[in-house]
């Protein structure tokens, strides 16, 4: 039993994990000190969990979609609606936690609406969650009314910049929203059915399974979880940009889920190996910042992390190693 | 009439009625000037589009356009303010890479077996990086070439003005649609889009097709981007972000299919107007901000994709099948 979790934990995506923080660590010898000021951690470890929330966020919704054979372009627009009415809201003059209800609600009817698009009339999903992705920074405008709202109400600024026992609250809240999602999909039959529905929609529908339900739950926990980090990038911000909040999140959130190991043509899927994915993402950018290369040179590098993590998925590398590559990606399933 | 070309005609008539609403209340709108500079300004996105068509009627889809139009503005920009060279010969390298990314991401979509959209989006990533690295500035071109392209024009009655760059645009259209219609790789783009187990087994040439159809398109990007820093005299490495949703929205509302293997490269036409037609509805309206724009592109995206659904419902029954 505890040999079996040492093999789990030496999977590829933790040892990417702990190489990448290595080499930062060499860049920049000062990386791994955490100092305690203010009641709470300091250190660019603390930095990397912090910044790389709001991606770990995404990627939890998003890795659903992607085990479905799905894709949610719409997440960075979502963020971006979320924020706004939030910060509309509080503006406005109501408390708090009513905004932070409200702008939930929102994502979560953002969510469900691509799964209806997707789930009953049988949309392509990029092409599904493109129309939101287009239309949704023109709606998140449409509330701020082309202005950056800022706000200062501390509720919201707590959740975007707060800290809980010392920790940042981005990351309080990712960790707690991963174990939350994981529990579900894996001790209820809930992750088996997404899985089936990613392998093949029309025999899992014949086993019984009501796909359509299905893929209406997981693009609206997409969308729930898209407006939980609009929420905190806004009160990171203190304001709500609907032009830049989130801009291009979908793309590291979709990067994060396939370094994750879940395969874009559905199927197998992990939610703490995404969550992890999010980390080596937000590891790399911070390494590139703290090492003086151009914040653009991030780009080449996560460019350069797809072609590795697609050339290691294909099914011509499992063909060339498959006695070395597929215990590791199994063991990632589980 | 022949029933495939309903989508095409409803957008044909979308855009006609859309138009007429548009003189009715703006009636300077209905002016050569307006018509022209709708192909002046559009120019860059319909080139592009072009490429996109082939891509989508292929299954497939680049999102690598925008990156590449960034990317070979700041190429050519460099190459003739700062390494002198004539603007003939940047064009020709800028063209020469492009083929050669374009190709390389059609190698890595056929061969590693991923779903195209992962690829061209490591694409993108690596133009816009690459783009960045080379310059973070915008670098402006000063060359006399460039000022004798700008001059070069038709005048119309009425003020209006054919130039060179919208001409360039009409021109790929129609090479386009030659191309997608009555050519062999044409056919073989159509057929690999309807099913590529099929066609593969009816003898297209699946992997050199498959490369010759993204290096198209990141060469009509490239060309795109030079028509851009035509229109802008510069070479910027974050011009054009987003081009790419704009090529895939006109795309879609020009009637292609996007599961593919249904389109014309004609109807992509009207979609590029149709975009610009809103867009300067907009600026003419003024009380409207822009961000109205994006809004009316969702929406219109939003129906012409529930319209395919309701036209082809009916005659595709197998397609989810045969996906899978």
């Amino acid at each position: 039993m505890i040999r079996r979790s040492l093999v789990k934990l030496a999977n590829p995506q933790l040892l990417a994990l702990v190489g990448v923080l290595l080499i930062n660590w060499l860049l920049f010898p000062n990386f791994f000190r955490v100092t305690w000021q203010d009641g709470r951690f300091f250190g660019s470890l603390i930095d990397v969990l912090n910044r790389g929330a709001p991606v770990a966020i995404l990627a939890i919704g998003m890795v659903g979609v992607i085990a479905t054979k799905g894709v949610d372009l719409s997440v960075g627009a979502v963020m971006a609606v979320a924020g706004a009415v939030a910060a509309t809201m509080v503006v406005a003059g109501y408390p708090a936690p009513i905004a932070v209800v409200a702008a939930l609600t929102v994502g979560l009817l953002c969510g469900l609406w691509n799964g209806v698009l997707v789930a009953i009339l049988d949309i392509q999903p990029i092409i599904a969650t493109l129309v939101l992705m287009v239309a949704g920074r023109g709606i998140a405008q449409l509330i701020t009314e082309g202005f950056i709202v800022t706000f200062t109400d501390p509720t919201l600024v707590y959740i975007g910049t707060g800290s809980f026992l010392g920790f940042p609250m981005a990351a309080v809240i990712a960790l707690v929203l991963a174990i939350v999602v994981t529990l579900i999909v894996r001790r209820t039959a809930i992750g088996l059915f997404i899985e089936a529905v990613g392998v093949n929609r029309a025999a899992a529908s014949l086993a019984g399974i009501r796909s359509r339900m299905l893929l209406l739950l997981v693009y609206s926990l997409s969308g729930f979880c898209a407006a939980i980090a609009g929420i905190i990038v806004a009160g990171d911000i203190r304001g709500a940009d609907a032009n830049n909040a989130g801009l291009w999140l979908e793309l590291d959130a979709i990067l994060a889920v396939v370094i994750g190991g879940t395969s874009l043509l559905g199927g197998r899927f992990s939610v703490p190996l995404a969550v992890i994915g999010a980390l080596i993402i937000q590891a790399m950018n911070t390494g590139i910042l703290v090492s003086g290369f151009p914040p653009e040179f991030n780009l080449i590098v996560k460019a350069g992390l797809i072609f590795i993590v697609l050339v290691i998925q294909s099914p011509l590398a499992s063909r060339l190693a498959p006695a070395r590559l597929r215990p590791a990606t199994k063991g990632a399933a589980k | 009439m022949n029933r495939s070309l309903r989508p095409l005609v409803a957008t044909a008539l979308i855009f006609a009625i859309a138009y007429a609403l548009a003189v009715m209340q703006f009636p300077s709108m209905f002016s050569t000037r307006v018509l022209g500079n709708f192909l002046t300004d559009n120019a860059f996105l319909g080139i592009a589009a072009v490429g996109m068509t082939f891509v989508i009627l292929s299954g497939g889809i680049d999102l690598s356009v925008g990156a590449v139009i960034g990317f070979t503005g700041v190429l050519v920009a460099v190459l003739i303010s700062w390494a002198g060279m004539h603007p003939l010969f940047a064009f020709a390298i800028a063209i020469l890479v492009a083929g050669g990314f374009g190709a390389t991401m059609g190698l890595a979509i056929h061969y590693l077996q991923v779903p195209a959209f992962i690829v061209t989006l490591a694409g993108m990533f690596l133009a816009r990086g690459a783009a960045s690295v080379i310059t973070r500035d915008s670098v402006p071109i000063n060359h006399d070439f460039y000022g004798w392209i700008s001059d070069l024009m038709i005048r119309l009655p009425g003020g209006g003005r054919l130039s060179f760059i919208g001409l360039t645009m009409v021109a790929i259209f129609i090479i386009g649609a030659l191309i997608a219609h009555r050519t062999k790789f044409g056919s073989y783009v159509y057929a690999l889009g309807g099913n590529p187990v099929s066609a593969s087994l009816m003898g297209v040439p699946v992997a050199r097709t498959t490369v010759a159809i993204y290096a198209l398109s990141s060469v009509l990007a490239a060309i795109s981007g030079i028509v851009f820093s035509l229109y802008t005299s510069a070479g910027y490495p974050l011009a054009a972000v987003g081009v790419e949703l704009d090529a895939i929205s006109a795309v879609v509302i020009g009637g292609t299919l996007l599961t593919g293997g249904y389109g014309f490269v004609l109807g992509t036409f009207i979609g590029v107007m149709l975009l610009g037609l809103v867009q300067t509805y907009i600026i003419f309206d003024g009380s409207l901000s822009s961000w109205w724009t994006k809004i009316v592109i969702g929406i219109l995206l939003f129906l012409f994709i529930v319209l395919q659904r309701l036209i082809f419902v009916a005659s595709a029954p197998g397609e989810k099948a045969a996906k899978a």
